[in-house]
């Protein structure tokens, strides 16, 4: 793969972009296992949706 | 599944459990596809050598801008004309995606625009309304985070999208209505698209490849995002119970 004279700003396009792909990536993963543990501990207190109503009720 | 049910958060949570891990594998798969014909099988152009290879993620990028502030504008009219259970979700997860692929837009359009045009920014037409956009998705990022309740923020989020929708079509026939540098629109025009296949193929692939990309991400933070919202109603209860 010849990238000729302006490889440099060929190469810095795609790099930019797997960056931010993956920075997306990588947060989405990051916030989902973020909420999931979050619920989990609520839940193991008592504060499922369901038990949490009745003790609000 | 019927399709009213995924208005059901939770339904919607199983059916994205299901569906998520089969899409990211064909996301994969296409895009390596379209990576190898990109950089690999297609040939240079002719006038521009080399530097069309930032084609392909510059247009698959602009495209995927304009299409995610169509879905919110969308799910806009879902949060207030239907109130559907999942439309602020869907626009509240697709707008850091759209804010991203407008900025890679822009920034692989300047990295092609300095050697071809000579500048890296030129305050024209296709370019202005496509920062526009961008400033607009940073307007609906820090509204979202402006107003605590998310109902109350997808109700002002919704009002803004759809007033900001006008810009889409001032992006598109920007490059018809006014002098630019940028060239005019050669794939999605009235007619037969202007690029030669051996190139306009692997940037039809591209373009799928970042359509599915998109759906999986969104589909990824819409859990996310339903999951943060029980959490907001667990606190709450939490904090009810706790008075």
């Amino acid at each position: 793969m010849q990238l000729g004279p302006y490889a440099g700003f060929i190469i810095a396009a795609y790099l930019a972009t797997f960056g931010v792909v993956a920075a997306l990536i990588g947060w989405i993963i990051a916030d989902h296992r973020a909420q999931k543990r979050t619920l989990d501990d609520l839940e193991a207190r008592g504060f499922g949706r369901r038990s949490a109503s009745r003790e609000v009720a | 599944m019927p399709v009213m049910d995924l208005a059901n958060p939770s339904r919607f949570l199983i059916l994205v459990e299901r569906v998520l891990p089969w899409l990211a594998a064909v996301t994969v798969c296409v895009l390596a596809v379209g990576l190898y014909q990109a950089l690999l099988v297609a040939p240079d152009d002719y006038q521009q050598g080399a530097t069309v290879k930032i084609m392909f993620i510059h247009v698959p990028s602009a495209w995927l801008a304009m299409f995610c502030w169509a879905v919110m504008s969308v799910a806009a009219l879902g949060t207030l004309v239907w109130r559907h259970p999942l439309a602020d979700v869907a626009a509240k997860a697709a707008a850091p995606l759209g804010a991203a692929f407008t900025f890679l837009c822009l920034l692989t359009g300047s990295l092609w625009g300095r050697p071809m045009w000579g500048a890296y920014w030129v305050w024209d037409g296709r370019l202005t309304s496509v920062l526009v956009l961008f400033l607009m998705y940073l307007a609906v990022l820090a509204l979202w985070r402006t107003v605590e309740d998310p109902s109350r923020a997808a109700r002002a989020v919704a009002i803004l999208t759809l007033v900001g929708a006008v810009n889409l079509p001032i992006i598109k026939f920007s490059v018809d209505w006014w002098a630019t540098l940028h060239q005019p629109a050669s794939v999605l025009r009235m007619g037969a698209p202007t690029i030669h296949s051996s190139i306009l193929v692997p940037l039809l692939i591209m373009g799928v490849a970042f359509m599915l990309l998109f759906l999986t991400l969104h589909l990824a933070a819409m859990r996310n995002e339903i999951l943060r919202r029980r959490v907001r109603t667990l606190r709450l209860m939490q904090a009810q119970a706790g008075a």
